[in-house]
């Protein structure tokens, strides 16, 4: 553990806090002018909540939470289509914890499974595997969902799928990857976002380069962090002496896991078993070309949308649901209408209130505080 | 045609022998057969349940346990009176058992109003085909905690559902005990200034049962903490601190615990993140899996407030008892934003500390 706390250490973390708000001063930026950055990944939002990041910066600088949290991210449509796999006879449907309690259109899984599926939560694709070996007579689906940081994983775990030939197995894939994300994030003119804090698990996968469009053609600094306190500081700290300097770069704060080329072995493993889908639905931000993954022909034997009817209906965002420009940075979880009225951790209506990664159920809990704080400052 | 010299045949007589014989269970996992109110049940009752649990067949004659109001008066002036049903999975973990479990559980229950605890009852859901083995290990454990506690097994029941209906045991105990005379212990008595204390490390339970399921393909050596905690009461009440509120911390984690106290009393409570006992091991294992030590379930931790005058000396006498060797001063009440916990991260930094909306594992007690 001393490698953790290492990273969490206060005193160091006031003394970046200081340069952080010094270089703030140096570059002309106060409370109604902040600096924004968007970390992109939801384990940056996850640490920045956790840690109370918010709370300590100086008021001239703002964190944007975007779109990388991807349980966040899936769409209402997909969920559907689980749920639909999931209630299925003879199917044992695999899930990461927390999609759980995303509300689909009529329900979400955890009511499927009260219902009588046969839903379970594994911590990886491997155990998924394991089950379908367990039981030869179900069919086993894994739900795939995530970034670069869990699609490799799945990818492993098929390629030895199909090496042992195991034929109950297949995976729901709705993995994503992330520059075509940020590639629709940054076309979008409503966007406002000085530069970003890059995500340090996808990296690790991808490498450096496919980022040097963010800098090349928007202009926007890029750092890639870590995920302890002090690493998203000292990220903020190498973006703002970027500004400083007037520099456009990508730039690995990350390096004690981030090698500049990445995983090659995932890459491949990536590349032999995915290809990229015309389009992939996000929640609240809508279609995004070349966004997600799906199976190559070679793994249809493996593809569950290809072994069951599926309803495959697109659904639209529930009405009053602004979590598209939640995501985008174009609002503040709280100047959503329904935030912490009718959308709550316990009644989610956009599923960035259901994960602990999601803006809003960051927002809910730690937006309370300083709301408290504040009142009773003026009491 | 049977003359009265045949039913004296020592054939009858033997068979007579036999009849009378309390039944010996030699079967090797539970059948239907043993629910169905007849002599299987019987055997059953006698020669698996009663002996383990200390229960003398007088005992059971009648379908239900009579105390003399008498006798319990001699502790206290008020009774103390709790349920809980355990349905946990694995019936056995590193550091305890079910049947381990739900003794120190519903002792624990009584334990923090105050009680000494005194009686229990033992009431089993058995799902047909349970390995007669498991069971009698289960009930010998409880018998042992019972036994180790010095409370006594007065009444029970035991059900054998059909296959599928429930899965391996279920237990579920009741337990009685009385409140000393002038004792007042509530949720709502936390004053501004009062310090929270816990007796030790927080979410051994959790993550034994959690690495116990197999699920994770993860070693540790982390045990339950399952433990019966009236002793470790009694010897703060021994020591002449006063107790404001008291609560055992099991599902839902200190989390739950700390919340349910600001609601009832109103206050906010600022818990100190750096004082939080949490064993290496548990602190590792949550990292890995993305969970907080502070919402995972415990079977042998206790909350308290006591005045800040007594701080000190409760901690030593918690110090100075086995349970409470790692006990800490985790957390101070003041008077805004009330009904609140805040969590200092240790990094300079503050958090709201909320209640779990859901579960974050299932079925861990
Ligand atoms: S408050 Fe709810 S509906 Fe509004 S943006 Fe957040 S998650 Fe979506």
């Amino acid at each position: 553990m001393r490698f953790v706390s290492e990273f969490r250490d206060p005193a160091t973390g006031k003394k970046v806090l200081q340069q952080i708000e010094q270089q703030l001063r140096q570059l002309g930026h106060d409370a109604s002018h902040p600096l924004k950055i968007m970390e992109v990944c939801g384990g940056h939002t996850h640490t920045i909540f956790k840690f109370g990041l918010e709370g300590m910066l100086p008021p001239s600088i703002e964190l944007v939470h975007g779109p990388g949290c991807p349980v966040c991210v899936l769409p209402v449509g997909r969920l559907d289509d689980a749920i639909a796999i999931a209630s299925q006879p003879d199917v044992i449907f695999t899930t990461f914890g927390d999609t759980l309690r995303v509300p689909g259109s009529q329900k979400s899984l955890l009511q499927c499974k009260a219902e009588g599926a046969d839903i379970r939560t594994v911590y990886s694709p491997t155990d998924a595997l394991s089950l379908a070996r367990q039981h030869p007579q179900k069919k086993v689906v894994f739900f795939g969902i995530g970034f670069e940081t869990t699609a490799p994983a799945t990818a492993l775990t098929l390629l030895q799928a199909r090496e042992e030939a195991v034929s109950n197995f297949s995976v729901f894939c709705n993995h994503i990857t992330i520059i075509p994300t940020l590639e629709a994030i940054l076309a979008d003119p409503s966007l406002r976002i000085d530069g970003f804090l890059g995500p340090g698990h996808v990296t690790m996968v991808i490498g450096l380069e496919p980022y040097t469009f963010v800098c090349d053609v928007h202009k926007k600094p890029f750092v890639i962090s870590g995920f302890e306190p002090l690493d998203v500081l000292q990220s903020l700290v190498m973006l703002l002496e970027q500004f400083r300097q007037g520099r456009c770069f990508v730039e690995n704060q990350y390096k004690r896991l981030v090698q500049p080329q990445g995983n090659r072995v995932a890459q491949q493993a990536m590349q032999t078993v995915f290809e990229a889908r015309e389009h992939f639905e996000w929640r609240g931000l809508g279609s995004i070309p070349h966004s997600g993954l799906r199976l190559r022909e070679a793994f249809s034997a493996f593809d569950a949308e290809k072994h069951f009817a599926i309803p495959a209906q697109q659904v639209a965002d529930p009405k009053a649901c602004q979590c598209g420009d939640v995501l985008k940075g174009a609002i503040k979880p709280w100047q959503c209408k329904v935030f912490g009225t009718a959308c709550t951790p316990e009644t989610p209506i956009g599923a960035c209130m259901v994960s602990s990664e999601g803006a809003c159920a960051a927002y809910y809990n730690y937006g309370r505080l300083s709301t408290s704080r504040k009142l009773e400052a003026t009491r | 045609m049977t003359s009265s010299k045949d039913t004296e045949h020592p054939l009858f007589q033997r068979i007579e022998g036999v009849r009378q014989r309390t039944g010996r269970v030699r079967d090797p996992i539970v059948t239907q057969a043993h629910g169905g109110g007849g002599k299987a049940m019987r055997d059953l009752i006698d020669d698996v349940i009663c002996g383990a649990l200390g229960m003398s067949a007088q005992q059971i004659q009648e379908d239900q346990a009579r105390f003399s109001l008498a006798a319990l008066a001699q502790y206290g002036d008020r009774l103390a009176f709790t349920t809980d049903a355990y349905v946990v999975s694995p019936l056995f973990f590193p550091g305890g058992d079910i049947g381990k479990l739900a003794v120190n559980g519903t002792i624990n229950d009584l334990a923090v109003s105050g009680a000494i605890p005194l009686y229990l009852s033992c009431s089993l859901i058995i799902e047909e085909g349970l390995p007669m083995e498991t069971l009698r290990a289960v009930l010998q454990s409880m018998g042992e905690a019972a036994r180790a506690a010095s409370v006594h097994f007065v009444t029970g029941d035991t059900k054998v559902v059909p296959r599928g209906a429930a899965d391996q045991l279920f237990v579920t105990t009741t337990g009685i005990g009385v409140i000393p005379q002038g004792l007042e212990i509530a949720a709502h008595q936390l004053q501004p200034n009062d310090a929270i204390l816990i007796n030790g490390y927080l979410g051994d339970h959790g993550a034994a049962i959690l690495v116990a399921r197999g699920e994770l393909q993860l070693e540790t050596t982390i045990e339950s903490d399952c433990a019966a905690l009236h002793g470790l009461i009694a010897a703060l009440h021994d020591a002449g601190i006063t107790i404001r509120a008291m609560r055992d911390i099991t599902r839902g984690g200190l989390s739950a615990v700390l919340n349910e106290l600001a609601q009832a009393s109103q206050v906010h409570i600022a818990v100190d993140g750096t004082k939080l006992p949490i064993r290496p091991e548990v602190q590792g294992f949550c990292e890995i899996l993305g969970f907080d030590p502070i919402h995972l379930a415990n079977e042998g931790k206790l909350a308290l407030a006591v005045p800040s005058e007594q701080i000190e000396q409760a901690l030593k006498v918690m110090h100075a008892h086995p349970l409470g060797q790692q006990a800490a001063h985790i957390a101070t009440c003041r008077p805004t934003p009330a009904g609140l916990v805040t969590l200092d991260t240790g990094f300079g930094g503050e958090r709201i500390l909320e209640m779990l909306v859901g579960e974050q594992l299932p079925r861990i007690c």
